[in-house]
């Protein structure tokens, strides 16, 4: 093997005299990376004012030497040098700052398409819409209430040591049902989507843009925004919202079993108690985050799909950060809303 | 000159009720440029497949370097393959690695050369193959076509394998740069000694460099033998093949050039 020739030739003292003879007579078989060794070490000794005679060689041997002389580079091209700390953190910033404000003009895009669309209905794509409702709302309905349930579940159970305290069992009902419904039941459907919708469309054009698909759109004169991005727009704001609400049933659920099970509240009185302690303030304003929400999660996704760059690596990267980012903005969207509305004084 | 390299004996192969390949046979001997044709959806690449071991056929056998390779597992099949290199039709190069780093992976996967030489030995590969020093630094989505052949051809040779499978080298390539790989091709055999089996429906690249062809066609072989011997054939699907509008023209100009 070649390996450990490599370390031998290393290891080898050389005479001194000007020339040098490499007698290659016992060379029984020689392959172009055994041939390029021998040329590297013949150069390095050149490099170093001595002259190089091979000999003894074997013709066909020879021959590949010489295809090896004859196309050889220029070799020990040194590598870009690596960029300092603050370059790094400068090129950061910016891709960081570009990345907002592509996410910004991109928003642009997908509503002046939006806008377009509009007054001539045919150009709505029905078929995409109705399939991405299927897989982004119908598809997720057992995952979502599984979750929701659970929350509910551990909110009410966490809750009830609390209450029960101070004999104010009753108030589990107004525990679970307003922080599942205004607040949790939302976020929690949301960020459920994001994960498994979002990551989906930033990795569908993503792939997309690897394999051409997009350009290909254009040129047949699709707009891919109005393929691609508005129906899952469309669908999700459709989803989202009765997602939420589905959501917030299992919730409640899971908190009322368990408020019958730590607390004894039968779930009549829970009921009963729960028409008080939710407003159809609060409801409205669950819900109502909830297209919010999903316009940041498909704008999001699609738009890192989009930002996909040639390989397969790019996928995975750009799937990463829709994801992260998707997320991120809907809780920051969820805490401006919060203050808004305590502004509001809802 | 005469050892068999590859043998393929009474190969079978089915998808399902449709029927690819039955009773296939021909063997590639050392130093051969071999080559199968066949007109598109014949099942040239579905044996390709089945000799480096990425699929099964339903019965025969299939021996390389007089090894038994069907039914082999990934384990067993490595030995074997590091003695051959595949280039794929669309190159399959890793979109995340350079072209230098395409190579130099190969090699470091299983030779156990320091990080230096494994660059220049990558990069004397990729000279090999005809690429310009510089397209080492680029990723793959940034090369065109002919050149990510080339590199792709860079990569199969990584390892100086003995023998050498080219998935339709040619295809998509201006005919400049499919004359190159055509030249690309000789000259490796010539300079390396490499068996090469290359699967192709390029007339011009059949004329140019293939030793020896079989003709693929309703899952048989309808002929076997050198361009002017095939040329000669008398059946219809060959005759079709050599003499529609295309054949003619590659095979005149390839009389023009002797």
């Amino acid at each position: 093997m070649l390996a450990p020739l490599e370390e031998r030739i290393e290891a080898l003292a050389y005479p001194l005299e000007q020339e040098v003879l490499i007698d290659a007579s016992a060379v029984t078989a020689l392959d172009t990376s055994g041939a390029w060794l021998l040329h590297r070490t013949a150069l390095a000794l050149q490099k170093r004012g001595r002259r190089v005679r091979i000999e003894g060689l074997r013709p066909e041997f020879e021959a590949l030497l010489r295809l090896i002389e004859s196309r050889t580079v220029a070799l020990g091209a040194p590598a870009p040098p690596t960029p300092s700390m603050l370059v790094r953190l400068g090129l950061n910033s910016w891709e960081g700052l570009r990345g907002a404000y592509g996410l910004l003009s991109f928003l642009g895009e997908a509503t002046v398409a939006l806008a377009r669309s509009i007054p001539d209905p045919r150009r709505i794509r029905w078929r995409a819409i109705a399939y991405n409702l299927q897989t982004a709302g119908f598809e997720a309905l057992p995952i979502c209430g599984l979750l929701s349930f659970l929350l509910g579940i551990v909110i009410a159970y966490q809750g009830a040591q609390q209450l029960q305290r101070f004999g104010a069992n009753l108030y589990i009902a107004d525990l679970v049902g307003l922080s599942m419904v205004r607040e949790l039941s939302p976020l929690i459907t949301a960020i459920i989507v994001a994960g498994r919708s979002g990551s989906a469309y930033a990795a569908q054009i993503g792939t997309m843009k690897v394999t051409e698909e997009v350009d290909a759109l254009r040129t047949i004169g699709v707009g891919p925004l109005d393929l691609l991005v508005l129906p899952k727009v469309a669908a999700l704001v459709i989803a989202l919202p009765l997602l939420t609400v589905y959501t917030d049933i299992m919730g409640v659920l899971g908190g009322m079993i368990m408020a019958r099970a730590q607390l004894q509240v039968s779930f009549t009185t829970f009921l009963n108690r729960l028409q008080e302690a939710v407003s159809l303030t609060s409801y409205a304003i669950g819900i109502g985050k909830a297209p919010v929400f999903a316009v940041i999660i498909a704008l999001v996704g699609c738009y890192q799909g989009f930002r996909v760059t040639g390989s397969a690596e790019s996928v995975g990267r750009q799937t990463t950060v829709s994801v992260v980012q998707s997320i991120f903005l809907v809780i920051l969207s969820d805490a401006l809303f919060s203050i808004a509305f305590s502004w509001l004084k809802l | 000159m005469t050892e068999a390299v590859l043998e393929v004996r009474d190969l079978n192969t089915r998808f399902g009720r449709a029927v690819v390949h039955a009773g296939v046979s021909f063997t590639v001997r050392r130093g051969e440029v071999f080559a199968l044709a066949g007109a598109s959806g014949c099942g040239k690449t579905t044996l390709l497949r089945e000799m480096i071991v990425l699929q099964a056929p339903v019965s025969g056998s299939i021996r390389i370097f007089g090894q038994e390779v069907t039914g082999l597992g990934d384990e067993e099949a490595l030995a074997l393959r590091r003695r051959w290199g595949v280039m794929f039709e669309r190159g399959a190069l890793f979109s995340a690695l350079t072209v230098t780093e395409n190579v130099a992976m190969v090699l470091e996967e299983h030779t156990g050369l320091s990080a230096q030489l494994r660059t220049e030995v990558a990069a004397v590969k990729i000279a090999l193959t005809g690429l310009p020093p510089d397209a080492g630094q680029n990723y793959p989505s940034e090369l065109s076509g002919g050149m990510r052949k080339r590199a792709a051809l860079a990569r199969a040779l990584a390892l100086d394998p003995e023998l050498l499978f080219l998935d339709e080298p040619t295809a998509g390539l201006d005919p400049l740069s499919a004359g190159g790989i055509d030249e690309l091709v000789r000259q490796l055999r010539d300079a390396l000694g490499l068996t090469i089996m290359m699967v192709t429906h390029d007339l011009d690249l059949l004329w140019r460099t293939a030793d020896r062809v079989a003709v693929l066609g309703d899952g048989h072989i309808l002929g076997i033998g050198t361009m002017p011997e095939l040329a000669k054939s008398e059946h219809p699907l060959v005759h079709e093949y050599f003499y529609g509008p295309r054949g003619r023209a590659a095979r005149e100009q390839a009389w023009n050039r002797r």
